[in-house]
């Protein structure tokens, strides 16, 4: 053996050496991980092959219940619902962006102020937003409706009427997010180079000017990041329409429970209220999917318009 | 690496489902032949009472302790389906009937074993627990479905009070007379939630059905048992009722208590209620259920059931017993809802002067039982989103009923 073979030896058995101790440090963590989120999702597949019986018990069912989640009209439904949410909810990102440039002048003073308005919603339970929120939509003694009296507009039953109930649910979505977006945003802003900016206003580039041309496309990757999380967030919703149409009985007999009910709702109903275990299986694993394909296609599209620096 | 990663990960598991069952075991028999049994129950005031029957009980039997176990409602029978799948039931427990035949059916409760004096309690309500001729559980207490109404806003309208024999006839009148939309006054909600308050009594009053005896056919075909959906639908229809949408934002109840109907369809167990709300208070009565084709009200009743895997059965059973004898009734009807021993009411009925409450009991002699089958929160959640449309004024209710019988149909079928 030569000496250059032997020290490439014992650099190869160094390597492997730090490699196990690599493991053992993130074991702690990994080990949780695959405890109670990786084995529960393997499990939670294999019973998306099965039947349950009420009380535990179950038999192989084959492709049964994807078949059936194809023909469910309730199905298709809930996710036209839940993706119609998420796309809507979108408009929250130029939203938080502006508000982010509001309170980014110079000189605004009360920063802090309008900072802790803006994250308070983020930081209230979302049962609380959501009970406030339905006080508020009620169609006979509720706040909104009465601000639109004055106005002289007979306000409908806005989470009970089939043709608002949709966007009213948005409307609270996205003041819920807006204020953790628009603070991720202010600190993507504060650390653009403000050699950016002073250069730019050498050049006679005026405020809005230099918003789209430096602001707007040095946020993109904080802008990819948040459309991310959001649209995974929206895809998973359930509280905040849990408690606004109530639960069990009192949410199917909402008129517009229909074009409420969103994909994580149906699986709660299978699962927890009709007995249906292993379709209910199913529906998850079918929006599982559904998530990594958005996701998939937003990593390709980022291409066409994140700029990094 | 992955072999010891795995072998920890077992070890953990192991560690954990341990844990998991040690909350479960604590039942048993000690060496002096002490033995500790569980009550689940799901009413938080009626918890006190429990305890003071489970102290009764251990009076009479030194050698056993019961451990009472409150669920509230609404984790109640998630959590139970949970603990008997886990094999860590109570050994004694509160059971309804919507969920009692699944129960049964699944062989995870106890019938009770030796012969037992039934006659003492309604009929319906010991129908509604036997399964394939056995049965399961000692009634409990009862309860029936009457007309509650606001006599200020009978009296601002000078509409007589209902009268104990009154009829469908008598019921559209007197709501006609009630309604008025100025004030934002309506007769009655017609709600959609609540079936055996609402359409269950219709139905049977029509002469319809919900479910054939033998639990295997849907009743909404019938067009009698559509007769009695009609009547709900045609008060909103003539505005006598809110529609659902209001009804969705605000439930009935809160319109009852706060002066916007005039009657309230709803229970017994409503008497706690409306005792210590201060605008219902004084100002509220109840009448019997109006008389259509036939008198009809839902009774219903919670019974004690035996966990099937119980380490201690003849206990169990002597509670189980106990519960539904004479003297726990006694105890119950004091501080509680109607009990279901015959004979023992009338604490119940004179706790509240007030109120012509022996209407409750009355309507035992007509009553019906609450309609079931072995998976009954399948259909129930059917009738719901069928009959929505027929509320909303969105399909007929004859093509919503017929899509509902064609899906219970299914549902039953599946049983």
């Amino acid at each position: 053996m030569t000496r250059k073979n032997a020290a490439h030896a014992s650099r190869r058995r160094r390597s492997r050496a730090e490699m196990w101790w690599g493991y053992a440090f993130i074991a702690p963590t990994g080990l949780g991980l695959a405890i109670f989120y990786l084995w529960p999702v393997a499990q939670t597949a294999y019973f998306s092959f099965t039947e349950w019986g009420a009380f535990g018990g179950h038999t192989w069912v084959g492709l049964e219940n994807y078949a059936r989640l194809f023909g469910d009209p309730e199905v298709g439904q809930a996710v036209l619902n839940t993706i119609t949410y998420t796309v809507l909810g979108l408009v929250g990102i130029p939203l938080a962006i502006v508000f982010a440039a509001l309170l980014n002048r110079q000189g605004l003073g009360g920063v802090s102020l309008y900072r802790t308005a803006f994250f308070l919603p983020v930081v209230t339970m979302p049962v609380a937003v959501a009970m406030l929120w339905r006080w508020l939509y009620n169609g006979d003694y509720g706040l909104v409706n009465q601000v639109l009296a004055v106005v002289g507009i007979d306000g409908p039953n806005w989470i009970a009427d089939p043709a608002t109930a949709l966007y009213a649910l948005v409307v609270v979505g996205i003041w819920s997010s807006v204020g953790y977006n628009l603070i991720i945003f202010l600190a993507g802003m504060q650390a653009i180079p403000k050699e950016l900016y002073e250069a730019a206003s050498m050049d006679g580039a005026g405020r809005v000017r230099q918003f789209f041309s430096i602001t707007l496309p040095m946020l993109s990757p904080t802008a990819f990041f948040i459309s991310i999380v959001s649209v995974i967030g929206s895809l998973q919703l359930f509280d905040l329409v849990f408690v606004m149409t109530g639960s069990g009985q009192a949410a199917r007999a909402n008129p517009a429970y229909s074009r409420l009910q969103t994909v994580v709702q149906l699986f709660y109903d299978r699962a927890f209220v009709t007995n249906d275990r292993g379709y209910a299986a199913a529906i998850v694993i079918g929006l599982l999917l559904l998530i990594a394909a958005l996701t998939a296609a937003q990593f390709r599209l980022q291409r066409r318009w994140v700029h990094y620096v | 690496m992955w072999k010891s990663a795995r072998s920890g990960a077992a070890l953990l598991c192991a560690a954990l489902l341990a844990s998991a069952c040690g909350g479960g075991e604590q039942t048993g028999a000690d060496p002096q032949g002490k033995v500790t049994l569980s009550y689940g129950v799901w009413d938080a005031t009626q918890q006190a009472v429990m305890q003071e029957l489970a102290a009764e009980f251990g009076k009479s039997h030194p050698n056993v302790t019961v451990n009472v176990q409150l669920t509230p409602w609404v984790d109640y029978w998630t959590k139970m389906k949970a603990a008997v799948t886990g094999g860590a039931a109570p050994d004694v427990f509160w059971m309804n009937g919507p969920n009692f035949q699944l129960y049964a059916s699944n062989g995870v409760i106890k019938p009770i074993e030796g012969q037992v004096e039934t006659s003492v309690y309604p009929k319906a309500l010991v129908d509604l627990y036997t399964f394939e001729g056995k049965l399961y559980g000692l009634p409990k207490d009862m309860d029936t479905v009457g007309v509650w109404y606001n006599k200020t806003l009978f009296d601002a309208a000078k509409v007589k009070y209902p009268a104990d024999d009154w009829t469908w006839a008598d019921f559209k009148e007197t709501a006609a007379r009630l309604t008025d939309a100025k004030k934002g006054v309506y007769a009655v909600g017609a709600q959609l939630t609540s079936f055996q308050e609402y359409q269950y009594n219709t139905i049977y009053q029509a002469g319809g059905h919900v479910i054939s005896p033998d639990g295997k056919q849907s009743g909404y075909a019938d067009p009698k048992t559509i007769e009695g959906l009609k009547f709900w639908t045609d008060l909103i229809a003539a505005k006598q009722s809110p529609d659902l949408k209001t009804m969705t934002d605000t439930a009935p109840l809160q319109l009852f208590e706060a002066g916007k109907l005039a009657m309230y369809w709803g229970g017994s167990w409503n008497v706690a209620e409306f005792g210590k709300n201060d605008y219902t208070k004084d100002k509220v009565d109840v009448a019997p259920l109006p008389k259509g084709e036939k008198q009809a009200t839902i009774i219903h009743g919670v019974a004690n059931v035996m966990s099937a895997k119980t380490e201690h059965p003849a206990e169990a059973q002597e509670f189980v017993k106990f519960l539904g004898s004479r003297q726990a009734a006694d105890i119950l009807g004091k501080k509680g809802p109607i009990p279901a021993y015959d004979g023992t009411q009338q604490d119940w009925v004179k706790a509240h002067p007030e109120w012509k409450l022996q209407t409750f009991l009355d309507a035992v002699a007509y009553a019906v039982p609450y309609p079931v089958s072995k998976n009954t929160a399948a259909w129930q959640e059917a009738e719901l989103t069928h009959l929505t449309k027929a509320w909303t004024g969105e399909v007929p209710v004859e093509q919503a009923a017929a899509g509902l019988a064609a899906g219970m149909n299914d549902l039953l079928a599946k049983e």
